[in-house]
């Protein structure tokens, strides 16, 4: 083989999905199951309804879907304790929801609203609350969460709590000099964290075989030092189990785990993104992959709803959603001066002003 | 702490000619000698004006591996070197003599970066060298492009970036390397593991026994020796080398040693234990080095204090050249910002 | 004869340049296949190849030290930062490595650091900024920031012609919405070189990139009052164009700096310095600035409006020069 860039076509064949295992129940009652069903359906309508409002011009900055990938964000959140420390990514929507965050603040957020979580001053899921919901903001710059997780956990650690802090890296972002400096640190000090390498073949239009040299990032683990382990990022309980283990493991003690899931960016990089880059036959071979659809079709057979039941649950989650983006609609809009104020410590802006 | 193995035998599958194994031995002993001389006396004496860092007990390492370098004269077929603080040897390998290492530790005009920086942040492209910062892990993307011109250009040259185990924590160290894997460039990563980065233990730096056990995470070979035997760095670093010409893509290796001396000559490393540095002083990789070239007759007491003659000789009359070198002019402070 | 974009005009110059000097090359995320986040490099992948071509890890440490590398090779690289935002990731790079390396041994390093730039696109506070002042202090560095299609062209090739490190700051409210015809013989904008964009007698406008377009429209307006106003497109912020900028400070006495980076460390610090340092006895009036506020930049359009100048904010000011 030639020298450096030796191939002038990336290979493309680890994209692929292997075989789909067998959803199995880690001892998960009825009423939770419903539940993580809820928050898949709710991830995935809220997204639907951005998009649509997306469409109409209403949000006016970006928009990234976490279409195919909405098991990885519940399941993740569900497995740990609501007073665990949380910083989402950009298509974790269901880890916010999942944590709590209502639709009509992620309408006004996404709007743009005075009454939204960063009162309209930034975007997307770039807000969070510390105090009253373990909720750290990400930013745009990849990576920068990991090292702030592994302060929360230190922080968390030294004060004994036994809370653990858990974020997202995509597997673009693994490639940062946040993301290597962050986790070292983590590792060295043994801290309680969860690292969940969200796995979705692209960084934009940028293949997986194009950011890193190795076969699965669960290959990450023991250059660090940590636990490692690789998911199917479809199957809501495979994510949910290993997260439980992953935040067991921390809770003892033990350190950080690197937990990859792997699923498929099943849109753009963001809405304008038509993705030609990707093959057509590798998003038609991840579409039986639907992670919701693989867990109704679970939930069905094993006998824990009806396929009716699920549908009427659907129903009125949509409705629910439409009334919430139809009240963030009609709620003002900023007033320009408050551009202005909050850049520092200053009367108003001493702590957090949502949610109230 | 990793724990090398008392003082086994000298070992190496491949090794060079007689020739060789005398150069080794000459650059490591000169390397030491310099290194004292501007630490213990000169240092002590006010005649360097800023930090001094040394790599005492460590200088198999950049030896063994620089015995590697390409060395032709020809640009188009050298390979490029990227050395660490601590790798005074690869400077001397590369052509830097000890009276311009001694200017540039003097602040005087004649060092390679005319007084202008100090210590071991020297480069000079015409010995394809190129300069170490004190932001540490900088070098390693930069090597990393360096790499990817040979690439274009379909030569068999390849970079040798050295380290410290410190380094390896570093953003720049990680972006650097990924992208060398990725790209499967011929970078050959030499880590100077010596347990230390100033008063940080390899225990507070890394959760992995070995620097080399990070190589899997870029899906990249990594091959941990042990640094004071000169010719199993020579042999490690050497299938390296032949991986990077073939096309076959980086390699970390690390060689194990240990920071015989503080991190800069006025740290007197009051935190390492008094032990360790007592075990590590029986592993002296230059009295390795020449007991096993006595054992094989390579080498006999007259000719051995010939060499240490030599030596200082040579050292003398670098530290008196470079004394009697100029200082820069003040105004010289204003110019090559930018490109005249 | 066509029109040609602000986005085309630095597509056709680094295409130029790349079929004109074969030391130079691109690296950047997604600048291959998917032709860049804004399509400036589109094409290029077919045109030039994988080689030349690069699409590396998200890592802008590893990217700008990779083109570091590959210019003391004797390349010509040019790196994109898809946003200019994430320029942040490479600081270290850029300040320590790329900027005193030829000042510390003489080993230059002829790299171009280009991407996006500025506001008004709603892109909150990390798709928005104007870092340009982190780099303007730093020795060793050359910044410029086009404001027209000819001039986009002329400096990107000026840039990849230069010996230094040059940041190249598009402004992304620019790429589609201006438009004009261009030269088909080859040119250069030379680096550290204002452009006199209207002249005037009475008050110095002294602005860059984007907003030199309400400048120019404030200038007409106070034309039909009666007031004739030079504006001067600084093109380049380091080096500064000092000429350029003293003998019209000279003529009209009165001076002011329009920027769309925040306020306080400014370029229209400096540069109100510099007046006063050397024309201080020709200075009518105090030299005042319009800027945005300290503040990053916010998201929701009312604020973004807010704090990004405008016409209105410049005319007030300049009125308030008039005055004197």
């Amino acid at each position: 083989m030639k020298r450096g860039q030796a191939k002038a076509t990336i290979d493309l064949a680890g994209l692929y999905p292997g075989p789909a295992r067998a959803i199995v129940n880690p001892g998960l009652t009825r009423d939770q199951l419903l539940e993580i069903h809820r928050l898949l359906r709710l991830n995935r309508i809220v997204e639907e309804k951005l998009s649509a409002l997306y469409r109409q011009g209403h949000i006016t900055g970006g928009l990234f879907s976490s279409l195919g990938q909405e098991a990885i964000s519940v399941g993740t959140v569900f497995a740990i304790r609501p007073d665990d420390l949380l910083a989402p990514m950009i298509r974790n929507i269901g880890s916010v929801l999942a944590r709590g965050v209502t639709p009509r603040d992620l309408f006004l957020q996404y709007l743009a609203r005075r009454d939204g979580p960063t009162r309209g001053r930034d975007g997307t899921l770039h807000f969070g609350n510390v105090e009253k919901l373990s909720l750290i903001s990400p930013i745009s710059h990849l990576g920068t969460l990991i090292p702030v997780m592994a302060g929360a956990a230190l922080a968390v650690r030294m004060r004994g709590e036994d809370r653990l802090a858990l974020t997202y890296i995509g597997d673009g972002g693994t490639s940062t000099g946040d993301f290597h400096e962050g986790f070292n640190f983590a590792a060295v000090l043994r801290l309680p964290f969860i690292l969940v390498v969200e796995n979705n073949g692209y960084a934009y239009s940028t293949p997986v075989p194009r950011q890193v040299a190795i076969a699965s990032f669960a290959e990450k683990g023991p250059a660090y030092g940590v636990a490692a382990e690789s998911v199917d990022g479809t199957d809501v309980l495979a994510v949910y189990a290993a997260t439980r283990r992953a935040a067991d493991h921390a809770r003892r003690g033990a350190g950080p785990t690197l937990l990859e899931c792997r699923a498929f960016r099943m849109r753009g990089h963001a809405e304008h993104d038509d993705m030609h880059y990707v093959p057509k036959d590798l998003i038609e071979a991840w579409k039986d992959r639907d992670p919701i659809d693989r867990f109704e079709a679970f939930l069905v057979a094993e006998g824990h709803a009806r396929r009716e039941d699920l549908e009427a649950a659907a129903v009125v989650l949509s409705r629910g959603v439409a009334a919430a983006a139809d009240e963030a609609l009609a709620a003002p809009l900023p007033e320009p001066h408050e551009a202005l104020g909050g850049v520092l410590c200053e009367p108003g802006f001493e702590k957090p002003w949502w949610p109230a | 702490m990793i724990a090398v193995s008392g003082m086994s035998a000298v070992t190496g599958n491949r090794e060079p000619d007689r020739a060789g194994l005398l150069t080794m031995l000459y650059t490591m002993k000169l390397t030491r000698a310099l290194e004292e001389r501007i630490e213990r006396r000169l240092y002590r004496q006010g005649k360097i004006v800023g930090g001094v860092y040394v790599g005492r007990g460590q200088e198999a390492i950049s030896v063994g591996a620089g015995m590697h370098i390409r060395r032709t004269g020809d640009p188009a077929r050298d390979d490029v070197v990227f050395p660490s603080h601590r790798d005074m040897a690869v400077f001397l390998m590369q052509g830097i003599t000890p009276r311009r290492v001694l200017a540039q530790y003097m602040g005087r005009r004649t060092g390679p970066t005319r007084g202008r920086d100090g210590n071991m942040h020297m480069g000079d492209m015409a010995c394809r060298l190129v300069s170490f910062i004190s932001h540490l892990g900088d070098t390693i993307p930069v090597a990393a492009g360096c790499a990817l011109t040979f690439v274009m250009k379909g030569t068999d040259q390849v970079c040798f970036a050295f380290f410290g185990d410190g380094t390896t924590s570093r953003a720049d160290w990680h972006t650097g390397v990924n992208l060398a894997a990725v790209q499967r460039l011929p970078v050959v990563f030499i880590c100077n593991n010596n347990q230390y980065a100033y008063s940080t233990p390899l225990s507070r730096q890394m959760a992995v026994a070995r620097v080399a056990d990070r190589a899997v995470g870029y899906g990249i070979p990594g091959d941990s020796v042990d640094g004071n035997d000169v010719l199993a760095v020579y042999d490690a670093v050497g299938r390296a080398v032949t991986r990077a010409r073939a096309g076959g893509g980086p390699t970390l290796v690390e060689g194990v040693t240990f920071r015989m001396t503080g991190h800069s000559a006025h740290d007197d490393a009051g935190y390492v234990p008094a032990a360790t540095l007592e075990e590590w002083r029986g592993r002296d990789p230059i009295v390795r080095f020449t007991a096993h070239l006595e054992t094989r007759g390579l080498l006999d007491r007259t000719a051995l204090a010939d060499l240490d003659t030599r030596i200082e000789e040579e050292i003398d009359a670098a530290v008196e050249g470079a004394e009697s070198d100029p200082w820069p002019a003040p105004e010289e402070c204003l110019e090559g910002v930018w490109h005249a | 004869m066509a029109l040609t974009t602000y986005v085309e005009a630095i597509r056709q110059g680094i295409w130029e340049e790349m079929e004109r000097d074969d030391r130079v090359f691109l690296i950047g995320e997604d600048i291959g296949i998917y032709g860049g986040a804004f399509k400036v490099t589109e094409g290029m992948l077919e045109r030039f190849g994988e080689m030349r071509v690069i699409d590396p890890p998200i890592a802008e440490s590893a990217i700008v030290g990779a083109a570091i590398g590959a210019a003391l090779m004797g390349m010509r690289p040019v790196a994109e930062m898809q946003f200019i935002d994430f320029i942040s990731c490479a600081f270290d790079q850029i300040t320590n490595f790329a900027a005193k390396n030829r000042y510390r041994w003489g080993a230059g390093v002829p790299i171009v650091i280009r991407g996006p730039a500025g506001g008004g696109v709603h892109g909150g506070p990390f798709h928005s900024q104007n870092p340009e002042m982190y780099y303007v202090h730093t020795p060793g560095l050359k910044v410029v920031a086009p404001a027209t299609a000819y001039d986009a062209k002329g400096l990107i090739k000026a840039a990849i012609r230069d010996e230094d490190p040059v940041l190249y700051l598009e402004h992304k409210y620019l790429y589609r919405r201006i438009k004009e015809e261009l030269p088909s013989e080859d040119y250069i904008v030379p680096i550290g070189r204002a452009a006199v964009r209207r002249e005037g007698r009475d008050l110095t406008m002294l602005t860059y990139a984007a907003m030199l377009y309400p400048c120019l429209e404030a200038a007409e307006d106070l034309r039909r009052e009666g007031h004739e106003v030079e504006v001067i497109d600084l093109r380049s912020l380091l080096p500064l164009d000092k000429d350029a900028i003293l003998t019209s400070a000279k003529k009209t006495g009165k001076t002011m700096i329009v920027h769309e980076d925040t306020r306080t460390g400014g370029i229209a610090g400096e540069i109100t310095a510099i007046l006063n340092e050397e024309v201080f006895e020709y200075l009518d009036a105090p030299v005042l600035r319009v800027t945005a506020p300290d503040t990053p930049v916010p998201y929701s359009p009312p604020l973004e409006k807010f704090f990004l100048p405008d016409k209105d904010k410049i005319l007030a000011t300049a009125r308030q020069l008039l005055a004197y």
